[in-house]
Parts: structure tokens; sequence; C-alpha cells
């Protein structure tokens, strides 16, 4: 059992060397490489996590061969290695969702670069999600930025280099605001592994010296990491950037880039602020307004799109708002149901993305609603598969969103203060999440003549396999919820 | 007058903080994506320059041992200075990565403007 505590050290050079093998590798050997890599590190991930929650404490896995102060470290718990094997299996079914249109849109020549950049993406969320060391943390967020770029700039059109460029300077402020927050940090504290700062953290808020630069600081680390998970008034790189990528890309993107950054932001207010200290500034009242803000707009805008991928990438901006007003919520029922939000949300979009592209490849590639009319009754699979996921987006009992939904609702009601905005804003958000949804759904069975030809899922036995397990998974996050929602209560527990 | 006094003594990290705010509404602002590409060295280089002043000692030398001398009165904090190098590397990366960003555009659009590239774009209708 003690072999287990390596497994998660493991792991992350497990992602880094096979990036670096692939690159002396052609494209199908890249391709299973990178099969193979992404479920031994899920297999290693779950015996981790159930390890961790056989024993339910903690663990520190020292790196190098300096102790505590000076030295890096990876820390893990029940949380950590339960989202590494999260992050595994939705990247294994985003790509293998989206294989077909991986061989058709990337040149034969550079699809082992593409693998590169998948492997490199997915250390560096293994990375984030572990490290106990802030600075190795801005490291490893950097590489998720070049890592995400290349993702998005594989396809060489004008279109997607230009997305790429916008992605990678919003990012690049964002990361650049981190980096000055945890030097300020770092001038304040002297310590950079996160369980020291926070005991000095604790030093200084107790004596109130500092409390302006804690203050200053705290604001810098946040915004800069709300810029990069695109929250609400941030968001304007991320239509272009989901909806001109491949759908593999986009998948991967909206469901595990910017999760691995949230994530990094709860590691950031339990590990190194402090839970408490967090609630007590301000900050999160602004979080609160810019979630509730993200909510209502993102929705708006979603509405107005006529493009299917790119309404489904502003629906990406409502749900981040939903996950910020968790945090902005300040209660720990309130962290509880954002993180389920997380796991949610990025079990539904991958799920909207993979199956959308099924209804445009029957439209010849046109994204376009009209276009779409009656596409699911050409892809049938893929048809079943998006309204499963419009479905558990609206908030439909059975799927994961409603859980998502009750959650955000009993931790509002829970607040004092906070509790009408909450709840009337969730209330709006649903509605206009029903709006946009539905009208796609009753679009896509509206029967018509057309000329497109049929797809059956005889013909494309991967692709329809893919949809099932999306879906599988969406009914178990939806109906197990509570054994869910228990862990990870459990999990934040042993967090700070 | 506090204040005042405050920041005359710290004036390296005041020098530090104005610049990063310079790069970073270079970076955020400009339209051209050279300028863009140097505001964002400009704020990278900044922040090194924060962590440089608050690793120096007055007085100590640079930390590289020698006659067998280890007492920390001698050496400056050597921790800044590993994050400086760690840093510029990251920040070498990203800049190529950007630069090489900016020739594939260049190529296809024949501008550095990236706002007149998205309103070709808008009108290609692609």
């Amino acid at each position: 059992m003690e072999i287990i505590r390596n497994f998660p050290c493991l792991s992350i050079l497990l992602a880094m060397f096979s990036a670096i093998i692939s690159s002396a590798l052609k494209g199908a050997g890249a391709r299973r490489l990178n099969t193979f890599v992404v479920t031994a590190v899920g297999v290693l991930s779950a015996c981790t996590l159930y390890f961790t929650h056989v024993t339910g404490k903690s663990y520190v896995y020292v790196m190098g061969h300096f102790p505590a102060p000076l030295g890096n470290e990876i820390r893990f718990g029940t949380l950590e290695a339960g989202m590494a094997l999260f992050f595994c299996v939705i990247m294994l079914f985003s790509l293998n969702g989206g294989r077909e249109k991986i061989r058709l849109e990337i040149d034969p020549g550079k699809e082992n670069l593409y693998y590169i950049m998948v492997d490199l993406l997915l250390s560096s969320l293994l990375a984030l999600v572990y490290t106990n060391d802030l600075f190795t943390a801005y490291v490893f967020v950097e590489i998720n930025t070049i890592a995400a770029c290349g993702l998005i700039m594989i396809m060489e059109s004008g279109r997607a280099i230009e997305a790429a460029t916008r992605y990678m300077i919003m990012s690049l402020l964002g990361s650049g605001l981190f980096l000055i927050g945890l030097c300020m940090l770092y001038d304040m504290t002297g310590h950079l592994l996160m369980s020291n700062v926070q005991e000095s953290v604790r030093q200084i808020a107790a004596e109130g010296s500092y409390m302006i630069p804690l203050l200053v600081t705290i604001a810098l680390m946040v915004v800069g990491l709300a810029i990069k998970s695109a929250l609400f008034p941030f968001h304007a790189w991320l239509p272009d950037a989901y909806g001109y990528s491949t759908v593999s890309s986009a998948a991967m993107l909206s469901s595990l880039v910017s999760k691995g950054y949230i994530f990094l932001l709860i590691k950031i207010i339990y590990r190194v602020i402090g839970f408490d200290i967090f609630v007590q500034s301000r900050i999160i009242n602004v979080l609160f307004v810019f979630g509730l803000a993200g909510m209502i707009m993102g929705s708006t805008s979603a509405i107005r799109e006529n493009d299917i991928r790119r309404m489904i990438s502003y629906s990406s901006v409502a749900q981040i708002g939903y996950i910020y007003m968790g945090f902005g919520l300040g209660t720990t029922a309130g962290m509880v149901a954002s993180v389920f939000h997380i796991l949610a949300h990025a079990a539904t979009k991958s799920l909207l993305f993979v199956s959308g592209v099924g209804l445009t490849d029957v439209a010849d590639d046109n994204k376009q609603f009209i276009e779409l009319t009656g596409a699911a009754y050409r892809n049938v699979c893929a048809g079943l598969a998006f309204t499963v996921g419009a479905l558990s987006m609206v908030g439909i009992p059975l799927f994961s969103g409603f859980i998502s939904k009750l959650l955000f609702s009993q931790a509002a009601v829970q607040s004092n203060l906070k509790m009408l905005p909450a709840l009337i804003v969730l209330a709006i958000s649903t509605v206009l999440n029903t709006i946009y949804f539905m009208k796609t759904v009753i679009r896509i069975y509206t029967p018509i003549k057309s000329g497109y030809p049929s797809v059956f899922a005889k013909d494309h036995p991967l692709y329809a396999l893919t949809l099932l397990c999306f879906v599988a998974l969406n009914i178990v996050l939806g109906m197990c919820s509570q054994p869910i929602a228990d862990w990870i209560t459990q999990g934040l527990s042993v967090f700070a | 007058m506090e204040i005042g006094t405050h920041l005359l003594a710290n004036y390296a990290e005041v020098v530090a903080v104005a610049l990063f705010g310079i790069g970073f509404t270079n970076l955020l602002l400009q339209k051209n994506m050279i300028k863009k590409i140097i505001g964002l060295n400009i704020m990278d280089t900044a922040v090194y320059l924060f962590l440089a002043e608050k690793g120096y000692i007055e007085g100590h030398i640079a930390p590289i041992v020698m006659n067998g001398n280890v007492s920390p009165d001698t050496y400056i904090n050597p921790v800044p200075s590993g994050l400086v190098l760690t840093g510029i590397v990251v920040s070498v990366s990203v800049t190529a990565l950007m630069l090489s960003l900016t020739i594939r555009l260049y190529r296809r659009y024949h501008t550095l403007d990236l706002d007149e590239i998205t309103m070709r774009l808008k009108k290609e209708g692609l």
C-alpha cells in the first residue's frame, strides 16, 4: 500500500515523458501512447483515490532532497486524487469523441504535435492539482497555457490563429497578475510552500499589520486566475477559442483547462490564504457580483448567438459564473456546490461539444441553426446525446446539472444577505438556459426533408460508444450525488 | 507624509510596480502585436526587478560559497534569484510562442494590427 504514495509524482512524470517521447513518434504511435498514458494515469489516480479514501488523510511527498521550508512538495488527499481521475476520464472521452475530426482536420504530419500538446496539458493539470508549492504552480499554469494555445492553433485556419493569439494575450495578462501577486505574498511571508505561507498569513492577519498588502495580494491572485478561467467581464476570448478549434480541443479547453485554474484557486483559498481570512476579505463579494453577472450575461449572449458551437461556448461563461457565485457565498456548502458544479459542468459541456459536432456533420459542417433543422433524425445518437446534455444544463432531475443547481440553492438559503440575489439570479439563469437549449433541441427535432445524408451509429462505433459513456457519466453524477457530495465535503475538510 | 517616506525607502519596488503597470496596459491596449509583446516583456521584467530587489541585502555578496564561509551574514538570499531564473525561462518561451503566432498572422494578412485582422476575418465571414 505504501507504494501508492509515489503514484501522484509518477503520473506527472509519466505524462511529461510521454510528451517528450511523442515528439520522436509518428502520428499513430503518438496517439496510441497518449491513450495508454491517459488510461494509465487514470488507473494510478484511482489507486491513489482508493488509498486516500481508506486512510482518510492527506499525504505530503517530498520532491528532491530538501525538507519542508526550502524544498518542493507534492500533497494529495481524496479531493486531489478524485479530480485527477475525473480529468483523465473526461480527457479520454473527449479525445475519443473527436478522434475522427482530429484525423480529418489536422495535417497528418502534425498529428503527433497535437498529442504532444495533450500530454503536456495532462501533466500540467496533474501538477496544478497535486503541487504544494506556489511557484511550481505558476510554472505549470504557464505550461498549461502554452499547451492550450497549441490545441487551439493546430487547425491552422486564420480564425483559429487569431483566436489563439487573443487567448494567449488574455492568459498572459492573467498569469502576469498571478505572478506579481505571488511575488508579493512571498515578500510578505518569506515562504513558497502553501502550508508555510498559510502559517505566516495567519500571523499577519492576527497581528493586523500589512492588511492592505494582504488584500491587494489576494485580489491580484484571484483576478489573475479569474481572467484565465474566463469569469464574466474577461470572457471575450472564449467563444472564438472554443468555436474555431477542433472539437476535442474545445471540449478539453472548456472542461479541463479552465477547471484546472479554478481548482488551483480553490487550493489557494483553502491552503494558502485560509478559508476564514478569504471570507473576511471583501473580495468574495466582488466574486459573487461578477459570478451573478456572468450567469445572466453569458446566457443572454448565448441566446443571441446563431452558431451552435459559439452558443455552447457562451453557455460556458454562464456556468463559470455559477462556480464563482458559489465561491462568493463564502460558506462551505457554497464551496461544495462549486466543486460539484466543476464536475457536472465538465461532464456536460464536453458531451455537448462532442454531440454538437455529430449534428453539424450531418448538415455539411454548417454550424448555423437553420441548417441544423431535423439533424437529430439524421444522426440519432448525437441528437439523443445532445438532448441529454441540454436537459442536464437546464437542470432536469436525473442529470448532473440538477444536483448542482440544488446544491447552489441550498447553499444560498444558508446565507442571510446573499440568499435573495442568488436565488433570483439562479431562477432567471435557469429560464435563460431553457430558452436557448430547448430552442436548439426543438430545432434539431423538427422533421424536415433535406438533401443531407444520414449517419448511423454502427458506422462510427467509437463515437457512439463515447457518447454513451458521457451520458452514463452524467446520469451517475446525477443519481449518486450524495456519495459524491460527501466525498467533496470530506476532501475539503482535509484540504486545509 | 508617512506614505512619502515609505515610497522613498522602497523606491525600487515602486519602480517595479509602475513598470508592471506600463507593461500590463501595453499588453492589453496596444493594437500592434510587436508592441504588445514588448509590453509583455516589460511586465515580466518588472516582476524580476521586484524579486531581485527583495532578495538583495545591502553589503552582502552573491550566494556562491567561498573559502568555506557558510555564514548567512555574508550572502544575499538565493531563492529570489532562482525564481528570477525560472521566470526568465517561462517568459522566453511564451515570448517565442507569441512571436511565432505574430509571424503566422503577418504572413497571412500582411499587417500587425490585431483589430484590423479581426475586422478582415469578420468581413470574410469565415
